[in-house]
C-alpha cells in the first residue's frame, strides 16, 4: 500500500496516495482542472499549459529543518510562477488553489492563445458537441480575444494520414495525445511532430499511412476535431445520435462498445449505424479498440441481408413464410432424429448456442463446433477463474503466448499484453516465426512447425524459462492456433493445461485460448465440440447449420453438405452452405437484438438490441425454440434473458448469472465519458454492464493427443495456416474502407525459398492449384508457405502441399 | 328615473352604432385582398442562397439542435469542387421541416450560423394532408439568382477551403 497524503485543493481537505498527479487527485473530488494534453492513460508531458494552477508548500525553516509556523498552522509559501496540476505530483501539506484570480487568468489566456490559430468551424466539425476544447471555452475562456480575426493561422484542412484517418491541419491543437498514444500505448510510433511554432505539423511517418490498427482510438483521444474517421466523417451531429451498449463481435476479446445509431435519409429512412466507439471497461478493453472492429461493422447493414426464409421448391430456393419454413424442417427431421447434426459456430450468443444444444439433445443427434481450433474443453476446467484481467497484471506474474500471433488474432490482447509486460510481467512468446508482440517479450521460443506440443512440455526444463514459468507467483497461458489446425491446437492446449494445472482455481492463473470467434469460449462451455473428420460426419444426415459457411470454405465441405440428406441453413447472408440448402432461415444479426458472448477470458458481457430487426428476420434463439417445438421439444424462445435463466440453471459453470447481474457496473478510474469530456475525448462511460466471469469446472484428465508429424519432401513445401486480422469473411469484407486492407490471396516465403522457387515478391505461385501472390518475409521458417486463413485457401490445418511458380 | 335612465343608455349605444357606419373598416377582403405583414413578422422558412447561386446552408444542424419543437430534421453531405452546393465543407443534402410542429419561434434563426435560414412573411401554410406539412429542402430553398447557376456548381479547386464561410457581423 502506498504511502497516503493529505493536501488541499481549493479549501477542500484530501488523502491521496503518494506519487499521484494534483489534476487526478482534484478530479476525485471533483474539481475538474481543465486539461488538453493530458489524459491519464499516458504519461504527462505538460505542454499544452492549460491546467496551470497555483501551488502552495509548507515552508521549511532553514535552521532547524522544521515547517514555519503561522499560529497552530504551517506556513504556505506560494511560488512566484503558476505550476503544471499534470505534471506535479502532490506532497504533504501542499496547498493547491485551481480557482484563484492567478490560476483563473492563466486558464482563460492559454485558451485565448490556442483559439487564435484555431478556426472556427464547430458548426460543421465532427468533434462539436463533445468536444473539449468548445466544452472548456464555454467553461473558462474569455469571450473576446485581443488577437485579430485576419492572423488567424490557416493550414491544409483535408489531409488523409492513411485511408482510415484524416487530419484537418488548421484544427490541431498540438497537444500530442494521438503521437503519444502511438508511441506509449499501441507501440506504433507511425505519428510525429513536423517543423516547429506555428508550422507545427502532425504527420505520418508510415508507408502505408498511419499503419497501425489502433489508429481509431486517436480520433476518440483528440481533444478537437483535429482527426476524424474515413467512415464517419460528416456521418451525423454526436447530439442526434442514439447511442446503444454492445459487444464487439470480432474476436474473443469482447471489448465492449458503444453502436451510435441514427436515422437517416440517404439509406432510405432506416435506422443505420453511424459509428462504434469504445465503451469504457478496464478489465476489457479499457477505453480502447481495434480498427477491425470499429469500421467492420457495415456487415449488420448490407443490403444483401437475407430477409425473408427461404425453402427449396423444384430445385430452387423461393421466398416462403415462417410456417412453411418451420414446418419444412420438421417434416424433414421427424423422421431421421437421431441422424440430425447441428453444426455452429462462435458467431452466435450464448443463448442461441444453449438452444442448439439443447435441440441437438433433445433429438439425439450431435451439436459440433464449426472451429479450426480445439482444446476449449480444457480451458474450462483450467481456465482462468473469476477476478483475472491483464490489467491487474504485473512483476509477479508470468504470461506465456503459444502458437499465437496477438496482434492478428486479437489486437487488444497485444495491447494488453505489451501494457503487463511494461508493469514488469514476464512475457514468454513461443512461436515458430517472429511476430509483432515479440519485441515487449523477455524470453522467445522457437519451434519448427510440428513441435508446439513438445516445445511446450519441454519449457519446465529450460534453465532460465523454466524458473520464470515454475516460480512465477502467477501464470497465464495463451494459445492461439497461428500453423496450427483442430489437432495440433488441442495438443498444445493439453501440453499448456500440463504447466497450470497446479495452480488451479487461482486467480491470474490459468489458460486462455485465442479463438477464431468472438463466443467460441461459450460454445466449449455448453458443451459444443469440434469433429476433425466433418466432410464424413455430415455425408447422409440431416443438417442443421447455423452462422457457419462451411462450403464457402472448403470445396470438401461442400461435396459433404451436398451428400447431406436435408440441410438446413440459418445465416444472415445468403453464403455458399445456404445456396445449397433446403431451408434457409434469416437471422438476426447481434445489432439488433438481444444476448451474450462470452469472451476468452470467460466473462460474460451482454450486448443489447441498437437497430430494428431486418425485415422477418428473428433471433436465433428464437428460432430455435420454433423449430423444437414443431419437433415436440419444449425450449424458451420468448426472450434471450429468460434463456438466460434456463442456461444459469442447467450449466454448472454459469451458475447464478442473470442479465441483471450481467447489468452491473462500479465506478471505474479513469473517469471518462460525463458531462466534462476533460480526459478521455469522447469514449463512453459503462452504465450497461461489467460481464461476470464464469466459475470452473471440475478438472478433467489432460488428454495425450499425438499430431502427425509432417516433413516435407526434397520438392515439397509444408503450408501452413495463419490468421491475418483482415481476411475474407463476410464480416469485414462487407465494409468497404477495410476492403482495400484485405487485399489479394497472398503466400509468405522466406526470400530464400522464393528465390529456390525463382519467384520475387509479388510474382505469382500456385499452391495447390489455388493462385496466389508472394510477399516476402524473413521471419518465415524455410520451406515454409504462410497461408492466411479466409483468404481463398482451403486451408485449416498445416500440410503439405506442393508450390509452383504461376 | 327608473324609466328615463334605460333610454339614455339606448341611446348613447345607437349612436356609437351610427358613428361606426360612417368610420374606415378595418377588415379587409382575404384572400383577394392581403395585409403586409410587418418587418420581424414570422412566417414560412426560407433556406437563402449567396448571389453567386450557391446555398447559405452548410448542413450544420443547429437549428435542428436548436429547435424545441423538434420540428427539423437535416441530413448533410460533403462538398467536392466537381459538386459544390455550398461554400462550406459540407451542405444540407436533406432538409425538412416539418410546419406542423413548428411553432416559429425563430429560434433556428438566432441558431443559424450562416444566416441560411430566415422565417419569411408568407403565413398561408395550408394543406389537405398531414404529409404535406413536411416541407421539403426544394420548397424550402429560394429559387437562383437570374444571373448564378442553379447547384450543384462546378467550382475551380482551391477558392473555397473554409469548413464554415467566414461571416461578418449580423448587422440588425
Amino acid at each position: 500500500m502506498a504511502k497516503m497524503i493529505s493536501l488541499t485543493i481549493d479549501g477542500h481537505p484530501i488523502t491521496v496516495p503518494e506519487g499521484t498527479l494534483i489534476v487526478n487527485a482534484a478530479k476525485q473530488i471533483g474539481i475538474d482542472i481543465p486539461v488538453f494534453c493530458y489524459h491519464p492513460k499516458m504519461e504527462p508531458v505538460g505542454m499544452c499549459r492549460q491546467c496551470l494552477v497555483e501551488v502552495g508548500r509548507p515552508m521549511i525553516d532553514r535552521v532547524t529543518g522544521q515547517p514555519v509556523m503561522e499560529g497552530d498552522k504551517p506556513k504556505i509559501g506560494f511560488g512566484p510562477k503558476l505550476e503544471t496540476a499534470c505534471t506535479t505530483p502532490i506532497s504533504e501539506g501542499m496547498v493547491v488553489l485551481s480557482q484563484s484570480d492567478k490560476a483563473k487568468a492563466s486558464q482563460k489566456e492559454i485558451l485565448e492563445f490556442l483559439l487564435t490559430s484555431h478556426p472556427l468551424d464547430c458548426p460543421v466539425c465532427d468533434k462539436g458537441g463533445e468536444c473539449p476544447l468548445q466544452n472548456l471555452t464555454m467553461a473558462h475562456a474569455s469571450p473576446q480575444s485581443r488577437f485579430l480575426f485576419d492572423e488567424k493561422h490557416h493550414a491544409e484542412k483535408h489531409v488523409p494520414l492513411g485511408d482510415l484517418i484524416w487530419l484537418d491541419r488548421e484544427r490541431c491543437i498540438q497537444c500530442a495525445r494521438c503521437i503519444r498514444f502511438q508511441d506509449e500505448i499501441a507501440g506504433e510510433p507511425v505519428l510525429a511532430f513536423y517543423q516547429r511554432g506555428r508550422a507545427t505539423d502532425i504527420i505520418t511517418n508510415s508507408e502505408p499511412g498511419f499503419d497501425s490498427v489502433f489508429s481509431g482510438n486517436t480520433t476518440d483521444i483528440c481533444p478537437v476535431g483535429a482527426l476524424t474517421t474515413a467512415d464517419f466523417r460528416f456521418g451525423a451531429r454526436p447530439w442526434e445520435m442514439k447511442a446503444a451498449a454492445s459487444i464487439c463481435a470480432q474476436c474473443p476479446v469482447g471489448c465492449n462498445v458503444t453502436l451510435n445509431t441514427r436515422r437517416e435519409a440517404k439509406s432510405g429512412g432506416k435506422v443505420v449505424i453511424k459509428r462504434v466507439m469504445p465503451r469504457q471497461n478496464e478489465a476489457v478493453n479499457e477505453i480502447w479498440m481495434c480498427d477491425k472492429g470499429r469500421f467492420a461493422y457495415h456487415f449488420t447493414e448490407d443490403a444483401n441481408r437475407l430477409a425473408k426464409p427461404l425453402v427449396r421448391k423444384n430445385g430452387k430456393l423461393e421466398t416462403a413464410s415462417w410456417k412453411d419454413a418451420i414446418e419444412e424442417i420438421g417434416k424433414k427431421v421427424q423422421g431421421n432424429k437421431g441422424e440430425v447434426v447441428v453444426l455452429a459456430s462462435g458467431r452466435l450468443s450464448n443463448e442461441d448456442l444453449f438452444n442448439l444444444k439443447q435441440l441437438a439433445d433433445g433429438l439425439g443427434g450431435e451439436a459440433l463446433l464449426y472451429t479450426h481450433m480445439g482444446g476449449g474443453e480444457l480451458t474450462t476446467s483450467f481456465g482462468i477463474p473469476a477476478g483475472t484481467n491483464f490489467s491487474g497484471m504485473g512483476k509477479e506474474t508470468t504470461i506465456l503466448v503459444v502458437a499465437s500471433d496477438l496482434y492478428n488474432e486479437a489486437p487488444l490482447w497485444f495491447l494488453r499484453l505489451k501494457q503487463a509486460a511494461e508493469r514488469g510481467a514476464t512475457l514468454i512468446i513461443a512461436n515458430a516465426r517472429e511476430t509483432k508482440l515479440e519485441r515487449y517479450s523477455k524470453f522467445a521460443v522457437r519451434y519448427s512447425y510440428g513441435d508446439e506440443a513438445e516445445t511446450v512440455s519441454g519449457l519446465t526444463k529450460k534453465n532460465k524459462i523454466g524458473e520464470a514459468i515454475t516460480a512465477a507467483e502467477n501464470l497465464v497461458v495463451l494459445y492461439g492456433s497461428d500453423g496450427l489446425g483442430l489437432d495440433g491446437s488441442a495438443a498444445v492446449a493439453a501440453a499448456c493445461a500440463e504447466l497450470v494445472k497446479g495452480r488451479l482455481g487461482k486467480p491470474k492463473n490459468g489458460l486462455i485460448g485465442v479463438w477464431p470467434r468472438a463466443n467460441d469460449q461459450g460454445a466449449w462451455e455448453l458443451g459444443f465440440q469440434p469433429a476433425d473428420n466433418l466432410g464424413k460426419l455430415l455425408k447422409g444426415k440431416t443438417v442443421y447449420v447455423v452462422a457457419a459457411d462451411p462450403a464457402g470454405d472448403d470445396p470438401k465441405l461442400e461435396a459433404a453438405l451436398k451428400g447431406a440428406k436435408f440441410v438446413a441453413v440459418q445465416e444472415l447472408f445468403l453464403t455458399e452452405t445456404a445456396k445449397l440448402a433446403d431451408v434457409v432461415l434469416p437471422a438476426q444479426a447481434y445489432t439488433e437484438r438481444e444476448g451474450s458472448f462470452t469472451s476468452g477470458e470467460r466473462r460474460v458481457q451482454r450486448f443489447y438490441p441498437a437497430l430494428p430487426p431486418r425485415g422477418e428476420t428473428r433471433a436465433d434463439f428464437a428460432i430455435i425454440a420454433a423449430i423444437a417445438k414443431e419437433l415436440g421439444l419444449e425450449l424458451e424462445g420468448r426472450s434471450a434473458s429468460l434463456v438466460m435463466d434456463k442456461l444459469a440453471a442447467s450449466v454448472k459453470t454459469f451458475a447464478g448469472v442473470t442479465y441483471r447481474k450481467l447489468a452491473e457496473t462500479n465506478e471505474q478510474w479513469p473517469i471518462v465519458g460525463r458531462g466534462d469530456l476533460y480526459y478521455g475525448g469522447t469514449t463512453y462511460e459503462n452504465k450497461q454492464g461489467l460481464g461476470v466471469q464464469l466459475a470452473l469446472n471440475a478438472p478433467a484428465p489432460i488428454p495425450s493427443i499425438s499430431v502427425e508429424f509432417l516433413r516435407p519432401d526434397e520438392d515439397q513445401w509444408l503450408a501452413v495456416p495463419i490468421t491475418r486480422l483482415y481476411d475474407r469473411g463476410i464480416t469485414v469484407s462487407t465494409s468497404e474502407l477495410l476492403r482495400a486492407h484485405i487485399g489479394e490471396a497472398t503466400v509468405l516465403l522466406h526470400p530464400e525459398t522464393a528465390k529456390k522457387l525463382g519467384v520475387a515478391a509479388g510474382g505469382q505461385v500456385k499452391v495447390n492449384g489455388f493462385r496466389a501472390e508472394v510477399r516476402l518475409d524473413a521471419t518465415v521458417p524455410a520451406s515454409v508457405a504462410l497461408l492466411p486463413r479466409g483468404l481463398g485457401f482451403p486451408i485449416n490445418a498445416p500440410a503439405v502441399a506442393e508450390l509452383k511458380k504461376a | 328615473m327608473r324609466v328615463v335612465e334605460p333610454v339614455v343608455e339606448l341611446a348613447r349605444g345607437l349612436w356609437t352604432t351610427l358613428r361606426m357606419m360612417f368610420d374606415k373598416p378595418v377588415t379587409i377582403q382575404y384572400p383577394e385582398q392581403k395585409k403586409p405583414v410587418k418587418a420581424r413578422f414570422r412566417g414560412r422558412h426560407v433556406l437563402k442562397r449567396y448571389e453567386n447561386g450557391l446555398e447559405k446552408c452548410i448542413g450544420c444542424a443547429l437549428c435542428a439542435a436548436a429547435c424545441p419543437a423538434d420540428a427539423i430534421f437535416v441530413e448533410s453531405s460533403e462538398n467536392t469542387d466537381e459538386q459544390r452546393y455550398s461554400p462550406g465543407d459540407r451542405y444540407a443534402s436533406t432538409y425538412e421541416i416539418n410546419m406542423l410542429r413548428c411553432i416559429f419561434c425563430g429560434f433556428c434563426e438566432d441558431a443559424c450560423p450562416t444566416e441560411a435560414i430566415v422565417l419569411g412573411d408568407q403565413y398561408e401554410l395550408s394543406f389537405t394532408d398531414r404529409r404535406q406539412s413536411i416541407y421539403p429542402k426544394e420548397m424550402l430553398i429560394e429559387p437562383v439568382p437570374a444571373d448564378a447557376k442553379p447547384t450543384p456548381q462546378k467550382t475551380e479547386p482551391g477558392k473555397f477551403t473554409r469548413s464554415v464561410p467566414a461571416m461578418k457581423d449580423p448587422q440588425d
